[in-house]
């Protein structure tokens, strides 16, 4: 009996807990297809026709582009520089060796918001426009203490081993670094591209606050906002949120699948 | 004797204050097997570290070949390390991983395959060529450690307690195929391990480390029946020592009076000139070095009566805890053959050989 | 012969040198910017305290501390409250083969489209959401009810939000929580209740206090849900953050507030230190 009612109970909780993470998201992707000029009940859709009309928009087109743009280069960038880090402070016993990882993780203790904030009083100390490229080293600030945090977990005695193994028998510094560990590390670092690809490409705040006239997709979503709800945004919400998922599906498989065997 | 081929000549390390290896000095002939034997934290490691190329000495020297490598990398130096958790590349193949070292020397591929493949036979794993590692049980990744090493053909092969992770009976098989194979290439193996029974059954030479320094230095059966320093002799397996001074000392005897007693024994070591009289000594035992009955012939002595306490059946033996009946209560463990049925609490007559206590100075 | 110059020693540069440059640079500038003011639309480096006094002693802008530090520790509190059974669930109650399924099913939409995330609760509680239009449609009430554009859609937005974070850190802790000290509790006696606040519970703090932390830091420095879902009707620090720099374009007022505003983070940091010790999650 009392199995039966916890059984009764959890599998309810376990629902309704569902029910309240998906409520939002599906009604956004419901009412990208509504045929209507409101994103609310009724829905008289299916139909396409608000997907056709955001392709249409001249500015939230360009903004996927430079969204696309600022996320694959400043992910790529971080994870470099923060793969880098992590090999050299695993290998070496660097005397700051803490202070480093500290100072390395200190930007996750700061809002993105501050952070942004920071960036933009430099740059208008220094009559520096705001542009794309500030968005983008504001995003690899931001992404940087993970992608050096997920390559650097992956650094055990065993793979400090494998290096000395690779030198002693023979690799120059190049060598071992292409030939063993960066193959040994892949699974980290197309982990750690796609979390800071995730989370550039979704990132609002800094890139509101740096950029000008090339702006994201989340500030024109934000934009449109303004100007109320509309099932157009929905559809570019539920576009920006598929093309999410799709990099959390690759992180998450890559992560799951691959980094047992370093192990 | 041919020339040294590895010389450590006079090695310390420090890290920070901590003196990990202190003035250690070595040298090893070709084709030998030294075991580098001590407890953890001894030092062992890192004086097989700094013959590798991956620790360089804070003082001293290490010569390969008569030649000055004290300083030089890894990638520099005649020799090859096997790690203890074999540092295989996972993702690699099998013969991929053997044929890296010469891939590094630029061989061409079907050179550096066909040795591989040579490598890989020698450990007997020729037909695992196209196996992924993960694929590979302990045993087998540490044969392919071995390949990858001795593929480079190395002056001196090191070997960080590689037999570690392995159950003891495939430990055991591949401590003999280990000395199988430095014999068949006539290569030079030092070898790392805190168990003194494998260092026993597959080295030319023990050094037994302890506290940074060496300890003893010998063949291994020197080692255990002689052992140079109290230290060796608890070390290397059980024993019984007993605590005594130095009465009498001429040219050829030295007696001793300790807990068994007054015994007198023959001259041998040349340790012993340094003793004098009234000194503090211990005698050395091992456990089946005692025997039952009485001993009152003159190469013997009496250990007079023992009550039993504890009786353990091992098969090979039966181990005996025995406590001796006079007013110092000596205890002592006696290795009995299995045919020897002793029980608790029966009274036992004891005796050694004299020619077996070893007088400790140390 | 040496060991030849190792540039791999060197690897660790570049990121230590981008973190100084364009993370903790602007923050000595924010930090300098902070004691200067704004003078006929210019900056002036007049060092004065003069800001931190106008924050703290306008109410108006104090009442936005207040309100961000009761809106983020409501937040946390309520998400933990409502992650915590949902993680136990999947740990304890789900068949292991379901368990990362429905894990990665709970927790994906948290990876998602952050600004779409709090524009689609407003087609959910609005003035016709659904919400409304179910309960109109129902019958239950005539006139719709006011959900939206208030703290308490604030909160909505932010709840849903960490429970997403706190059940991953949380089921994160439960599993690695051997199941020989549930078994061994119970087997000296213990009833299930008992098991569950004696042994199961104290073993996973570590993984709410990761959850809770990270859930205060990024909530009260989260500028979009309260924008979005809260409407007008209160202000909380990024907010007024956000007007200081977008309409006044007072940079050393917004620098007082962003500095308040780490401070404040850096203090709960200290406060929480000793659980945050879970190594992986």
């Amino acid at each position: 009996m009392f199995n039966r009612i916890s059984r009764f109970s959890s599998t309810s909780y376990l629902l309704l807990a569902l029910l309240f993470i998906y409520l939002p998201v599906v009604v956004l992707v419901l009412f990208s297809f509504q045929d209507g000029l409101l994103p609310v009940f009724p829905f008289n859709g299916p139909s396409l026709q608000w997907y056709e009309k955001m392709l249409e928009n001249e500015r939230l087109v360009e903004s996927l582009y430079n969204s696309v743009l600022v996320a694959v280069l400043s992910s790529l960038l971080t994870t470099i520089i923060g793969f880098l880090a992590a090999y050299g402070l695993a290998r070496h016993s660097h005397r700051f060796a803490s202070g480093i990882q500290f100072l390395l993780m200190a930007p996750l203790m700061v809002s993105y918001l501050i952070i942004g904030i920071g960036l933009l009083i430099t740059l208008n100390i220094f009559g520096i426009p705001k542009s794309l490229v500030a968005v983008g080293l504001g995003h690899m600030v931001i992404n940087l203490p993970l992608c050096f945090a997920i390559v650097y977990s992956q650094f055990g005695d065993h793979l400090k081993n494998i290096d000395c193994a690779a030198r002693d028998l023979g690799a120059s510094d190049l060598s071992t670094l292409t030939l063993v560990i960066a193959p040994i590390m892949k699974p980290a670092l197309l982990a750690s591209f796609c979390l800071s690809a995730t989370l550039s490409w979704d990132e609002f705040i800094i890139a509101f606050l740096l950029s000008r006239f090339d702006v994201t997709l989340p500030v024109i979503i934000f934009e449109m906002l303004r100007a109320g709800l509309t099932p157009e945004v929905n559809a570019a919400g539920t576009m920006v949120f598929a093309i999410s998922m799709a990099l959390v599906a690759v992180s998450a498989v890559v992560m799951f699948f691959n980094t047992r065997n370093t192990g | 004797m041919s020339d040294p081929i590895l010389e450590l000549d006079n090695i310390t390390k420090k890290f920070g204050r901590f003196t990990a290896v202190d003035k250690v000095s070595l040298n090893m002939d070709p084709g030998e097997f030294l075991v580098l034997l001590g407890p953890s934290g001894s030092g062992k490691t890192t004086i097989l570290s700094m013959i590798g190329g991956f620790t360089v000495p804070t003082t001293g020297v290490i010569r390969i070949h008569g030649k000055d490598m004290t300083t030089v990398p890894p990638a520099g130096r005649p020799t090859v390390t096997v790690f203890q958790d074999y540092a295989l590349f996972p993702h690699m193949r099998v013969i991929e991983n053997v044929a890296f070292g010469l891939k590094m020397r630029k061989f061409g591929k079907r050179e550096r395959h066909k040795k591989a493949r040579e490598s890989l036979e020698l450990v007997g794993l020729g037909d695992f060529s196209d196996r992924s590692i993960d694929q590979l049980s302990g045993g087998q990744r540490q044969r392919v450690a071995l390949a990858r090493a001795i593929a480079v053909e190395p002056v001196v092969l090191l070997l960080d307690e590689p037999l570690g992770a392995l159950d003891l009976k495939i430990r055991q098989q591949m401590q003999q195929e280990l000395v199988r194979l430095q014999k068949r290439l006539g290569a030079t193996f030092v070898h790392v391990t805190h168990d003194q029974e494998e260092a026993m059954s597959i080295a030319d030479n023990i050094a037994l480390v302890n506290g940074g320094k060496i300890e003893d230095y010998g063949p291994p059966e020197r080692v255990y029946l002689r052992p140079a320093t109290l230290f060796t002799a608890k070390f290397m397996g059980e024993n019984n020592t007993f605590e005594g001074f130095v009465t009498a000392m001429d040219d050829s005897s030295i007696s001793v009076d300790s807990e068994i007693g007054e015994c007198t024994l023959l001259r041998c070591d040349s340790m012993h000139s340094s003793t004098g009289i009234g000194e503090k000594v211990h005698l050395s035992l091992r456990p089946e070095q005692i025997g039952l009955g009485d001993g009152n012939q003159g190469n013997l002595i009496n250990l007079g009566q023992a009550r039993v306490e504890e009786v353990i059946f091992q098969g090979t033996h039966r181990l005996c805890r025995v406590v001796c009946q006079d007013e110092k209560e000596v205890r002592m463990l006696l290795r009995l053959r299995p045919d020897e049925k002793v029980k608790v609490s029966d009274t036992i007559q004891i005796h050694a050989k004299r020619d077996d206590a070893v007088l400790l100075v140390r | 012969m040496s060991a030849k110059r190792d540039w791999t020693r060197w690897a660790v540069h570049p990121a230590v040198g981008f973190t100084l440059v364009f993370f903790f640079l602007p923050l000595m500038i924010m930090v300098t910017v902070s004691f200067w003011q704004r003078i006929y639309g210019k900056l002036e480096a007049t060092w004065s305290i003069a800001n931190y006094a106008k924050f703290f002693g306008a109410d108006y802008l104090r009442d936005s501390l207040l309100n961000s530090l009761e809106v983020t520790l409501i937040t946390t509190f309520l998400s933990v409250l409502l992650a915590y059974p949902l993680a136990w669930i999947l740990a304890y109650r789900v068949p292991p083969k379901w368990q990362k399924v429905l894990l990665i099913l709970a927790v994906l939409p948290f990876w998602t489209a952050y600004v779409v995330r709090s524009y689609s609760w407003l087609l959910v509680i609005s003035e016709n959401g659904i919400i409304n239009a179910t309960l109109m449609a129902i019958g239950i009430i005539q006139e719709p009810l006011e959900l939206a554009y208030g703290r308490s859609a604030t909160i909505l937005g932010f709840v849903h939000f960490f429970t997403m974070l706190l059940t991953l850190t949380i089921y994160a802790n439960l599993v690695q929580i051997k199941p020989s000290y549930q078994k061994a509790a119970s087997d000296l006696g213990a009833n299930r209740f008992q098991v569950f606040f004696h042994v199961t519970l104290p073993l996973s703090i570590p993984g709410v206090a990761v959850g809770a932390f990270i859930t205060f830091v990024i909530a009260i420095g989260d500028f979009i849900t309260p924008q979005i879902l809260g409407g007008s009707t209160e202000v909380l620090v990024p907010q007024a953050i956000m007007l200081q720099v977008s309409r006044a374009a007072n940079f050393p007022m917004a620098a007082v507030m962003s500095l308040t505003l780490t401070v404040v983070v850096v203090i709960v940091y200290l406060m929480v230190q000793k659980h945050l010790k879970m190594d992986r999650i």
